[in-house]
């Protein structure tokens, strides 16, 4: 009798150790997934909310506008946000491919037996420890039309050499320009009705030189990290062919890289799509908007103008902006893990 | 009569010319003045008197040492860099212990679905959070936290689970599932393995997912703006954003306060670049 009953015990005890392996892992994980469903998805979803409804002042009033589009569509009217787009555009597109190459390069001279490799390393990667407003209030004072980097290229008798050679002296504005070079709108017919010129803002230069200037060491760090993946075989293989080392790099090792270089684009892509801290204390709006984005139009539009379902459509345009990019991402992580 | 040493034989077995390695040299030099040049301004800047900040002698080091920069920067920025370090602190310690639970049931508690609701956690750490801000500010005034460092810690941890779940996840996944499954098997609870086996083999992943999140959320701007408008209680990067927006500031204060503001992330840098770059590269690599 005493026998069954212990049985009876023990396996009572194994069952329910059983049912509580298969619960309890999701138990723990709940709070934390319970946070991010709201945290995340939940106020995403409120945030569109806003974006559909009237709330466009101080007091809130969360019922739909009789539109649901409206609020779009003015802000795609609104020359600022066009003019914040092309920023966003040709500030992506300069950032990312600099910050490539740049890392690429740095990478590769690393690659070889240098004197003070480590050293050089940690000298490239030290910006990406600081912050976007230390890093943007550094630069700001660098570019400095007056004193900063203009008058450093002067005394080092840059402006003497360009006078020597009939050349105009090199004093550019920097910053504080709002000009804007080239119009694709005036060339592509279909662009005309675009209300702002489609070219690159000369005040987005120095942006985009700080944002590589922080950056790139992390387009380096993730090269460096494949270069050390590639083994010393296919270098030796390739060497006993008698390949240079240009076309070893060229045909054999910068291939290798390919998966390397479309996680940089994406992580450093999705970055410069959010860029606002950066360039909220470099140069703010800069004239004519000539570096103003979609993350500090959102900051201002909301927190600023109290436009709520202005700033909340600004805001939802960005998410979908960096879903683009992410979610394929993400997508094909999944089916790796 | 002096003994020829050869050249030494580089990693990947390849004999440079002493011209080729003196090249590479250079270049990396010049690339060292061009990383190098806004830190320079800070340090020399931050070190001049008032008097001495003219604008023509911007690139000229200080011709004496001069303190007073770093003393004003000081009495204006010291409540704010506490402030932080009470954020930074315990958001650092929570969210890492959270990772490091929820990085072991990922990687070692699979079930149906487990994976995807991986994936769905993981976007949180993408999304711009301009996207969530309106909500955010309302739910923590309803709540009581807006404007409070709790509500700032609340933040931070919420939003910092996803990269240190991921970077636990990456971690405990190359710990081999036997000693597991040993332990299951010795009849262990899931909680019982946790703390017996994988948390005592967890101290680098916390050393890495301790100093990422520090840097993380002592470089954040965006939240400490928005939750915290208190300008005493706001944490250092938008007190120091303040600062530079202020024209009665001098400037040899303003460099004087951004090197205050960078100094502990970049002390850390120094010290745990090893770790750092771990952190740094687990956020976007698979394990």
């Amino acid at each position: 009798m005493a026998d069954i009953s212990i049985q009876t015990a023990e396996t009572t005890t194994r069952r329910s150790r059983i049912r509580s392996e298969s619960i309890l892992p999701k138990l723990l994980l709940s709070p934390s997934l319970l946070a991010i469903i709201i945290f995340v998805y939940g106020f995403i979803g409120m945030t569109i909310w806003v974006s559909f409804s009237n709330w466009s002042s101080a007091s809130m009033d969360l019922s739909l506008a009789e539109e649901p589009f409206r609020t779009y569509q003015r802000l795609f009217e609104m020359s600022r946000f066009q003019i914040d787009l092309r920023n966003t555009f040709v500030f992506t597109l300069f950032f990312l491919v600099i910050s490539v190459i740049a890392g690429l390069v740095l990478a590769i001279l690393l690659d070889q037996s240098v004197f003070g490799r480590s050293v050089f390393r940690n000298i490239f990667l030290f910006p990406y420890a600081l912050s976007f407003i230390v890093t943007g209030i550094a630069w700001r004072w660098v570019f400095n039309p007056e004193t900063g980097i203009n008058l450093l290229l002067d005394s080092l008798g840059l402006n003497w050499l360009l006078d020597r050679l009939g050349l105009p002296e090199f004093w550019p504005p920097w910053l504080t320009t709002p000009d804007v070079v080239g119009d694709l709108g005036a060339v592509i017919p279909g662009l005309g009705g675009v209300k702002i010129p489609l070219g690159i803002p000369l005040a987005m230069i120095p942006v985009v030189i700080a944002a590589v200037w922080q950056l790139s060491g992390f387009a380096m760090a993730m090269y460096l990290a494949g270069l050390g993946t590639i083994s010393h075989e296919i270098r030796e293989a390739a060497m006993l062919d008698g390949a240079s080392t240009w076309r070893i790099y060229r045909d054999i090792i910068i291939p290798i890289l390919r998966p390397i270089t479309i996680s940089i684009l994406i992580i450093l892509g999705h970055v410069s799509l959010k860029i606002f801290d950066l360039i909220y204390a470099m140069s703010g709006t800069g004239p004519g908007f000539a570096t103003d984005v979609p993350g500090i139009f959102v900051y201002e539009q909301t927190f600023r103008a109290t436009r709520y379902n202005l700033g909340a459509a600004a805001s939802i345009i960005m998410l979908i902006m960096v879903s683009v990019v992410i979610v394929p991402y993400l997508a094909r992580n999944l089916k790796e893990l | 009569m002096a003994v020829p040493v050869p050249d030494p034989i580089t990693p990947k077995g390849q004999q440079q010319s002493r011209l080729v390695r003196w090249t590479l040299f250079a270049v990396l030099c010049l690339a060292v003045l061009f990383y190098g040049l806004p830190v320079y301004v800070m340090v020399i800047t931050g070190l001049k008197a008032t008097a001495d900040v003219s604008l023509s002698s911007m690139w000229a080091p200080p011709t004496e040492l001069d303190f007073s920069g770093y003393r004003d920067a000081w009495t204006r920025l010291s409540p704010n860099l506490l402030s932080t370090f009470l954020v930074v602190i315990p958001a650092t310690l929570i969210s890492g212990f959270l990772g490091a639970v929820n990085g072991y049931l990922f990687s070692k508690w699979k079930f149906r679905g487990s994976d995807i609701l991986f994936t769905i956690l993981l976007f949180g750490m993408f999304i711009p959070y301009q996207s969530i801000l309106i909500p955010l500010i309302r739910v923590l005034r309803e709540i009581g936290l807006y404007g409070t460092l709790p509500g700032l810690i609340l933040v931070h941890v919420v939003y910092g689970l996803p990269i240190t779940t991921l970077i636990f996840r990456n971690y405990f996944t190359n710990i081999p599932g036997e000693l597991v499954e040993a332990a299951r098997v010795d009849g262990d609870s899931v909680l019982g393995i946790f703390r017996r086996i994988l948390l005592p083999l967890s101290i680098p992943a916390f050393v890495v997912v301790g100093i990422f999140q520090f840097t993380n959320i002592w470089n954040d701007f965006l939240f400490g703006l928005v939750v915290v408008p208190n300008p005493d209680r706001q944490p250092i990067m938008i007190a120091l954003n303040n600062l530079s927006g202020g024209f009665s500031v001098a400037w040899n204060v303003l460099m004087a306060g951004a090197v205050l503001a960078a100094l502990p992330t970049a002390i850390i840098y120094i010290l745990l670049g090893r770790f750092f770059i771990r952190g740094m590269l687990a956020g976007s690599m698979k394990g």
